[in-house]
């Protein structure tokens, strides 16, 4: 299966994109906190962006501008959206995984030999 | 309470750099995150993040404008292309960026170090609104063929010049030395220095007054303060009209505040200002002179009047006295106007003559910063050259795509600006930070000068040309191929392109290599006079200035006291510190002088242990006795005094004042540096105990800690002088301080020498990467055919070790010529021998190695497969 290669790091944006986007809320601010929330680590705000560019790149995301609000100084958002190559990608992953741990019939016992 | 801010400047980068699609999201989604982190973080720590995130855009990634967008480029578009383009490049050959703009930046902050420095020194006493029409009358007279000028004037001269000449001044001034005195108000005692003056004196310093009035000496009993002095003595409370004790003596109101003279400035020493009239009041000496042409002790400022100039005015008032006294014909006294600007810089005359002074010292730096800043812009160019070869092939497909010349031309100049002005930019910052340190170093209160115009034109003007300078070359040169040639492969340099780069090279190492003998000599010739015998035991040698009238009479009583006291052995009085001289007399006579002689001595009167508690050594003759009544009219002289007066068998001559007193010569002592340590001693008179008595001398127990000794000495001063408050210094100190102007000249010059060998290996260093880099292949095809490490290090190294060789023919004469005549200025001085140039040369030699060594013998160990597999 030939494949665009996805960085973990992009993977994990690219996710918590998708989640957000069915609210309607995937922009950058909202992106980085939902994976500080999510993984702990600490992510800047100039990486995500960084990540969705490369993502759009590859044509994983969508983006356009969304509507004015009073708070940021009235400046739009600009939203993503996933593509349908990027949901496939993410189900991808997600399946090859799935495979993968599978195929692990006792996942991780304590194996102790005295 | 106001909403924070994120901070503007960031914003700016931003909208600058990053492209206009993503510019309004990006800065919004900053903006939001800001507020977010202020409510978490707090404001401080939100900015610098902020700060840290907007940096982080500074990437390709986000300069790049949108890919599916083909714009048609107008001017100011192609130069931000341009721009991005040379940011780009920067980031991509980080060593090489690091070297070119580092190096640049420390040139240019030496530069800007040194400027602020010499600017500094040029507008000393610039306070003054009327500097350039303030004058100081100084004397000039001949004695046994030589003329001395000095700034010192009688009495009469003014009453004269005010009756005679009144039509040529705005202002005369007649004032003090600068003085030490007691400054009491209620418990608060301050000793501060400062001046007795004319009424005229604020007014034509122009010193600017914060409280009180401009006249405020009209009064006798007043005094006028500088505004840290009122701070110091009232706090908060107003100072006007509140009444001070002067000297413990007098009472005096306060009657204005001016503000602190600045640090450089003739005048920084006053921070009080008392009328002249009360000094004379309370001085019989100086009343006695207000008709003694002969007594020569005062000091005189003018400020002319509009209609007049300094040599005019200066041809008028020579010959005043000589009118007043036709006897003093062979003397040849002659006035003249020392001008304000020329106080600083040029107030040393040689027989007669102005020569110089501060002035060498301004130009020394000033070329030491010209020569840096020239080897940071040597190595730039250098660099900027030699890689723009690298780009020939780009050159070429830009050419072939369609530039046109002058678009070329402009994306190197711009190029090369980006590069100037950012290491304009970290030069600014290294000068922020390091001032403090220079400050100290030199002595200086120098602040960076946001405001002064000059400089930023001054800065501005040195960006662009820097800039075209460095950018020209390789704009010009590079445009100018042909793309066929260059694509197709048959282009090469031409034999001669490296010639430039070797002059300057050369050029560098020259100006690194004479640096380092001028630092060298200058530090060997103050260690050779530090270690200069001087004729007496400075440890544990103390002195303490007296206060003048407080302590008469006391002397016997206290150093009884002292010596009870366990913490002194020694102690004698005297008229000047051990480390200056402070009086010269001249008249007298003696059995066997010559006729036409006119004999100057150094005075110092002393009392009578003055020679024991110094240690001293007496050579023939003996020291003063209490044994012999007749010590009374007795004096000492010094070994230079003997052979200046050409005695035989000096003790028992009569030195006879002109009309006066015969003094009885009991013992000659060895000479003593009191003076400049580079000086020959002047003859000098040991006279007893009659004259002014300033200081004391103590000699501490030597086996007790110094401090301890202190507090009790200084216990018991105030059990004695409760009223005033104590004092002293160490001899030692005092004597270490004579090198001070030296010892400031050699640490800067060593300074800046360092930074100027840095600055040249930087140059190398990034020259030998080239010339390695250029050269790969064919150090590939050496190494496959057998040759060795060391042999490839060796073609490597030579070509740089033979220019620092042709650097060090020139570099040496230059300096010895430079440095002989530096050391002439000196009558004690040492010698420059050979081997500061044999290890001068050697150091540059071997600097040159190491620096170049590095990148040869990397290229040497390369794997010749890699080198030769490429294409």
């Amino acid at each position: 299966m030939e494949r665009t290669y996805l960085g973990e790091f992009e993977e994990i944006v690219l996710l918590t994109a998708a989640v957000l986007a069915l609210q309607n809320d995937a922009y950058g601010v909202a992106i980085t906190h939902e994976i500080i929330e999510e993984t702990g680590r600490s992510v800047r705000l100039n990486q995500v962006h960084a990540a969705l560019q490369r993502l759009e790149d590859k044509g994983m995301v969508k983006s356009h501008m969304g509507e004015p609000t009073p708070e940021r100084g009235g400046r739009r958002k600009r939203l993503f959206n996933i593509t349908a190559y990027g949901q496939r990608t993410l189900r991808d992953i997600q399946a090859v995984r799935e495979s993968l741990w599978s195929r692990m019939q006792v996942p991780f016992h304590p194996a102790l030999n005295l | 309470m106001n909403t924070p801010k994120p901070p503007r400047l960031a914003d700016r980068l931003l909208e600058w750099l990053v492209g206009p699609h993503l510019l309004e999201s990006l800065l919004g989604d900053l903006h939001e995150e800001f507020d977010y982190q202020v409510g978490r973080v707090g404001e401080k720590r939100a900015r610098w993040r902020y700060w840290r995130e907007v940096l982080g855009f500074v990437k390709p990634r986000f300069i790049r404008g949108p890919k599916s967008i083909h714009s048609t480029p107008n001017p100011t578009d192609m130069l931000r292309n341009y721009l991005k383009i040379a940011l780009r490049g920067l980031v991509k050959n980080k060593a090489y960026s690091a070297i070119n703009i580092g190096g640049l930046a420390v040139g240019m902050a030496v530069a800007m170090l040194i400027g602020l420095w010499v600017w500094d020194e040029l507008t000393y006493d610039h306070y003054h609104e009327n500097h350039d029409r303030i004058a100081q009358v100084w004397q000039s007279r001949t004695s046994n063929g030589e003329i001395t000028t000095r700034i010192t004037v009688p009495r009469p001269l003014e009453m004269s010049l005010r009756n005679e000449y009144s039509d040529y001044f705005d202002h005369i001034v007649m004032s003090s030395w600068t003085l030490r005195g007691v400054v009491a108000y209620g418990n608060t005692q301050l000793v501060k220095e400062g001046n007795y003056m004319q009424p005229a004196a604020p007014e034509m310093l122009s010193l600017e007054i914060l409280a009180g009035q401009k006249d405020g000496l009209q009064e006798i009993n007043s005094i006028m303060l500088a505004a840290s002095t009122a701070k110091g003595l009232f706090g908060d409370e107003d100072p006007i009209g509140k009444i001070v004790r002067f000297d413990n003596e007098h009472n005096l109101k306060v009657t204005g505040i001016f503000a602190d003279i600045p640090a450089s400035d003739s005048f920084n020493e006053t921070t009080f200002i008392i009328p002249w009239e009360h000094l004379v009041a309370n001085t019989e000496w100086i009343r006695n002179a207000a008709d003694q042409w002969g007594n020569n002790s005062f000091r005189l400022f003018v400020q002319l009047a509009d209609n007049a100039t300094m040599s005019e005015v200066s041809a008028k008032i020579k010959d005043i006295k000589l009118k007043a006294n036709p006897e003093l014909a062979d003397q040849n006294p002659q006035f003249l106007l020392l001008p304000m600007n020329d106080w600083h810089l040029r107030s040393t005359f040689e027989n007669g003559v102005q020569s110089g002074g501060g002035f060498e010292n301004v130009w020394l730096f000033g070329f030491i910063g010209a020569f840096v800043l020239l080897l940071a812009c040597i190595n730039f160019m250098n660099l900027s050259t030699a890689r723009s070869e690298k780009r020939a092939r780009e050159v070429g497909i830009r050419k072939a795509v369609g530039s046109v010349r002058s678009q070329l031309v402009s994306q190197f100049l711009s190029e090369s600006f980006l590069v100037v002005g950012l290491a304009f930019w970290i030069a600014v910052l290294l000068v922020l930070l390091s001032i403090p340190a220079f400050n100290t170093l030199a002595d200086k209160q120098i602040t960076f000068p946001w405001e002064n115009l000059y400089f930023w034109g001054i800065s501005l003007f040195f960006i662009v040309v820097t800039a075209m300078l460095s950018g020209s070359y390789p704009a010009l040169y590079l445009s100018s191929f042909q793309p066929v040639k260059v694509l197709k492969g048959t282009f090469r340099v031409g034999r001669y392109a490296a010639l430039p780069r070797k002059v300057l090279v050369v050029l560098q190492f020259t100006v690194s290599v004479a640096l380092i003998i001028g630092t060298v000599t200058v530090f060997r010739q103050v260690q050779f006079t530090k270690n200069r015998p001087i004729g007496y035991d400075r440890a544990g040698l103390v002195q303490i200035p007296l206060t003048e009238g407080a302590f008469g009479g006391k002397y016997a009583f206290i150093r009884n006291e002292l010596i009870n006291s366990g913490a002194v052995v020694d102690m004698s009085a005297t008229s000047n510190p051990t480390t200056e001289v402070y009086y010269g007399r001249g008249g007298f006579k003696w059995a066997g002088m010559p006729d036409d002689f006119q004999a100057s001595f150094s005075w110092i009167w002393v009392s009578p242990d003055y020679v024991k508690s110094l240690g001293m050594k007496i050579i023939a003759g003996r020291d003063f006795s209490p044994d012999f009544p007749s010590d009374s009219n007795a004096i000492l002289l010094n070994k230079t005094a003997v052979e200046y007066m050409g005695l035989s068998d000096p003790v028992g001559t009569t030195l006879r004042e002109e009309g006066g007193r015969g003094m009885k010569v009991i013992g000659i002592v060895d000479d003593i540096v009191m003076d400049s340590p580079y000086e020959p001693v002047k003859p000098s008179v040991y006279d007893f105990n009659r004259g002014p008595v300033r200081f004391y001398h103590l000699r501490l127990t030597p086996n007790q800690s110094a401090s301890r000794s202190i507090a009790t000495v200084e216990s018991v001063f105030k059990k004695n002088f409760p009223q005033l408050p104590f004092e002293y210094k160490f001899v030692d100190e005092e004597y270490a301080a004579k090198f001070a102007a030296e010892e400031r000249i050699g640490k800067l010059a060593g300074m800046f020498t360092l930074l100027a060998i840095l600055i040249s290996c930087l140059g190398l260093f990034g020259l030998a990467s080239y010339v390695a880099e250029q050269r790969t292949k064919e150090i590939g095809i050496r190494k496959v055919l057998g040759a060795s490490v060391a042999s490839l290090w060796r073609l490597l190294s030579k070509d740089f070790v033979f220019l620092v060789l042709i650097a060090l023919l020139i570099a040496v004469p230059l300096a010895w010529y430079f440095m002989e005549g530096w050391l002439q200025k000196y009558t004690y001085r040492t010698e420059l021998s050979w081997w500061i140039f044999a290890v001068s040369g050697a150091g540059a030699v071997a600097l040159t190695l190491f620096t170049v060594s590095f990148q040869s013998i990397k290229a040497a160990l390369m794997n010749p497969v890699k080198s030769l597999r490429s294409e």
